[in-house]
């Protein structure tokens, strides 16, 4: 059996003996992003529902695995590279959510890029291909002397994909300075855990690379911030790349297009409730007197503002014009795209 | 000028822009001691060391994927594929991912990279070696297909890809490696990406071209001109961007094209060209537009007469030109 990293129990004690690096203003930040992230998840699969933002597959239930590791980097000089269920990760690096929203809202306009100096790679929805361009990322930070890390982040249905094994390997190869951070929330889609592969531990594949693998409980925020520090502290050391695996639980649905009762057990999402990540961390905070109703009341009414004020800041961002899908293929537009451009502008003009 | 092979404008090339930036960095499987298997980066890795001249795991799609993030970061990286018939892995990071960086990223990032691959036949290389790839790619928005025919154009437009800001991809024709031989310019030039060249003026039918086609299709104009057959051949060098004016203004001046292309028939890159001449030189045409390519068959065989059978030779090309000729 492979040793799951445990600090913070889901009854919210914490593990004898275990000391964790969070110090406590860092669990509170910790906490407000985790809440940001399920009431912003909540909110917006309701806008979904009214036609007013895109397909969108929430972090439920994986908060502590997004926002923990996330809290490991420097977001001044490291990388994060997501795949498309880490938004509170990129948002800690520093990825204003106002935009990330406005893009859900169809409204792709140069207004809404991803800032200058913000350390983070667009959404990635084939799967695993993220990878080997992350290790490219890390290979080249390595290359031009920068003391910075990446961190890049799959899912252990993805894990699966022919990049996934390229990618390691040769960031292996060349002691990349790199994190893989996996969040095995059970279920690619509806294929569970058990029909992706026949590994105990998904950790245990670092091994076959040459760097090490490690599991943690992916919902316990104190115990992935842990092994993601080390990890990350591994990779500026010059030391390489790190495999870590949060065990997790995807409490929601693949996406809003998904409807999970075809094939969830209740029985067992019932179970994996009992584990939720941000409830322990309240309980915990309760326990040392950091934390009661009247802050629970506050912290609830500062992140629905915060929601409040960025879908109103994304609704009022520009709309796009259909002409605009013609932008962003070359550097300069060559003929065919300028010509199409055209042809394009005078039908909707009827001339 | 001397007159060098078309791999050493290649290596000339890669040489001179990994001695101008820094920056520039070459990966690939055997591009490092050994040189590549063609010898295309022979040199390099004593000249720039291990760090920038990379030899990689047997990974296309890695490679690819590597030179992409590497590209994200401020390198211009230029991957080496052993062979265009081991692109395929790669499909993905290349169609999906190096041609979509700067739409997918909404503009925030461009993917300065170039992609390197010996392709085609004629050299007896059987089934997985002697593949012509350039259709696929030339399909795909984002990316540009640059096919050198010379060992001038191979050494300036390889210049001209290193520094250009979105992703190339290179083909070398492996049988004009060192088959080819041309003048080099001394010193420093660049051949700009995008435009074709007249490589022979003729009046009686117009034939378009890239790679080692383009070499044929000279010899088989050299062969009927005699009969009184006046054919003039574009070397596209170019596929995309596709230079679209001097094919159209050729035609203008022929009435009558043909392309030739080593791929098979059906999708090739010629057909496009065909769509092309047809929907905007239809007027200036007195015959259908001709496509001399190879056949519908999986792959080239190893069997010296069937990879005759499958590849357009001189001799296939100048009794196309004749019946063109006399439609």
């Amino acid at each position: 059996m492979v040793e799951r990293r445990s600090i913070l129990k889901p009854d919210g004690t914490i593990v004898p003996g275990s000391k964790p690096r969070m110090d406590e203003e860092f669990l509170l930040e910790a906490l407000r992003l985790m809440m940001l992230s399920r009431a912003y998840d909540e909110r917006v699969i309701g806008l979904q529902r009214q036609g007013r933002f895109g397909v969108y597959s929430p972090g439920l239930g994986q908060e502590a695995s997004i926002v923990g590791s996330a809290m490991s980097l420097d977001p001044s000089r490291d990388w994060i590279v997501p795949q498309y269920r880490e938004l509170m990760a990129v948002v800690r690096q520093g990825y204003p959510l106002e935009l990330i929203t406005a893009t859900y809202m169809g409204k792709t306009t140069p207004d809404t890029r991803i800032p200058e100096g913000v350390n983070v790679l667009p959404t990635q929805v084939a799967l695993a291909a993220q990878l080997p361009q992350a290790t490219g990322l890390a290979w080249g930070l390595k290359l031009q002397g920068k003391d910075a890390v990446v961190m890049a982040y799959i899912g252990e249905g993805g894990s699966s994909e022919g990049d996934f094994h390229e990618a390691l390997n040769l960031a292996g190869v060349q002691r990349a300075p790199i994190v893989f951070f996996m969040q095995n929330n059970q279920w690619a889609i509806s294929t569970p855990r058990r029909m992706q592969s026949a590994v105990p531990s998904f950790s245990l594949r670092a091994a076959g690379y040459g760097f090490p693998g490690v599991e943690v409980d992916g919902n316990d925020v104190l115990a992935v911030y842990d092994v993601a520090v080390e990890a990350v502290e591994r990779a500026r050391a010059g030391e390489g790349p790190s495999l870590v695996e949060a065990v997790t639980y995807r409490m929601g649905f693949h996406n809003t297009t998904d409807n999970p009762s075809r094939y969830l057990d209740p029985a067992e999402f019932e179970e994996a409730k009992q584990r939720d990540p941000i409830q322990r961390v309240i309980k915990y905070l309760t326990a040392i007197g950091l934390w009661d109703d009247e802050r629970q009341k506050t912290a609830d009414q500062e992140v629905a503002a915060e929601i409040e004020r960025v879908v109103e800041a994304a609704q009022a961002q520009r709309g796009v014009r259909p002409e605009m899908l013609f932008d962003n293929v070359y550097e300069r537009p060559p003929a065919r795209v300028e010509r199409q451009r055209a042809e394009f502008l005078k039908s909707v003009n009827g001339h | 000028m001397a007159v060098k092979t078309l791999i050493e404008g290649v290596r000339e090339a890669l040489d001179e822009e990994m001695a101008r930036d820094e920056r520039v960095w070459v990966l690939g499987e055997d591009v490092g001691k050994k040189g590549g298997v063609f010898l295309a980066t022979e040199g390099l890795y004593a000249r720039y060391g291990e760090a920038r001249v990379l030899d990689t795991p047997l990974a296309e799609s890695a490679i690819v994927g590597v030179a992409v993030g590497s590209a994200l970061n401020g390198l211009v990286p230029v991957a080496e594929i052993q062979f265009a018939d081991f692109i395929h892995p790669a499909f993905d990071q290349i169609v999906s991912e190096a041609a979509r960086v700067r739409y997918r990223s909404n503009g925030t990032w461009a993917c300065p990279l170039v992609i390197r691959a010996p392709f085609g036949g004629g050299v007896h290389g059987g089934l997985y070696h002697s593949q012509s790839v350039e259709a696929f790619y030339a399909h795909v928005p984002g990316l540009k297909v640059v096919i050198p025919s010379t060992p001038e154009d191979a050494k300036g437009l390889l210049k001209s890809a290193v520094r250009d800001p979105d992703p190339v991809m290179f083909f070398e024709h492996k049988k004009t490696y060192r088959l080819i031989k041309g003048e080099i310019p001394e010193g420093e030039y660049l051949t700009p990406i995008g435009p074709a060249v007249v490589r022979r003026e003729g009046s009686k039918l117009t034939c378009v071209a890239w790679g080692l086609m383009t070499h044929y299709c000279l010899e088989a104009a050299e062969s009927v001109a005699g009969e009184g057959i006046s054919a003039e051949v574009i070397d596209l060098r170019t596929l995309q961007p596709l230079d679209r004016e001097t094919i159209l203004r050729s035609v203008e001046k022929t009435a009558r094209a043909m392309v030739v292309y080593e791929d098979n028939l059906t999708g090739g890159f010629g057909a496009e060209i065909a769509a092309v001449i047809a929907g905007e030189g239809f007027e200036h045409l007195d015959a259908p537009v001709t496509r001399v390519a190879g056949p519908d068959v999986p792959a080239m065989p190893f069997n010296r007469a069937q990879e005759e059978a499958f590849m357009p030779s001189p001799a296939k090309i100048a009794d196309a030109m004749r019946k063109l000729a006399t439609y």
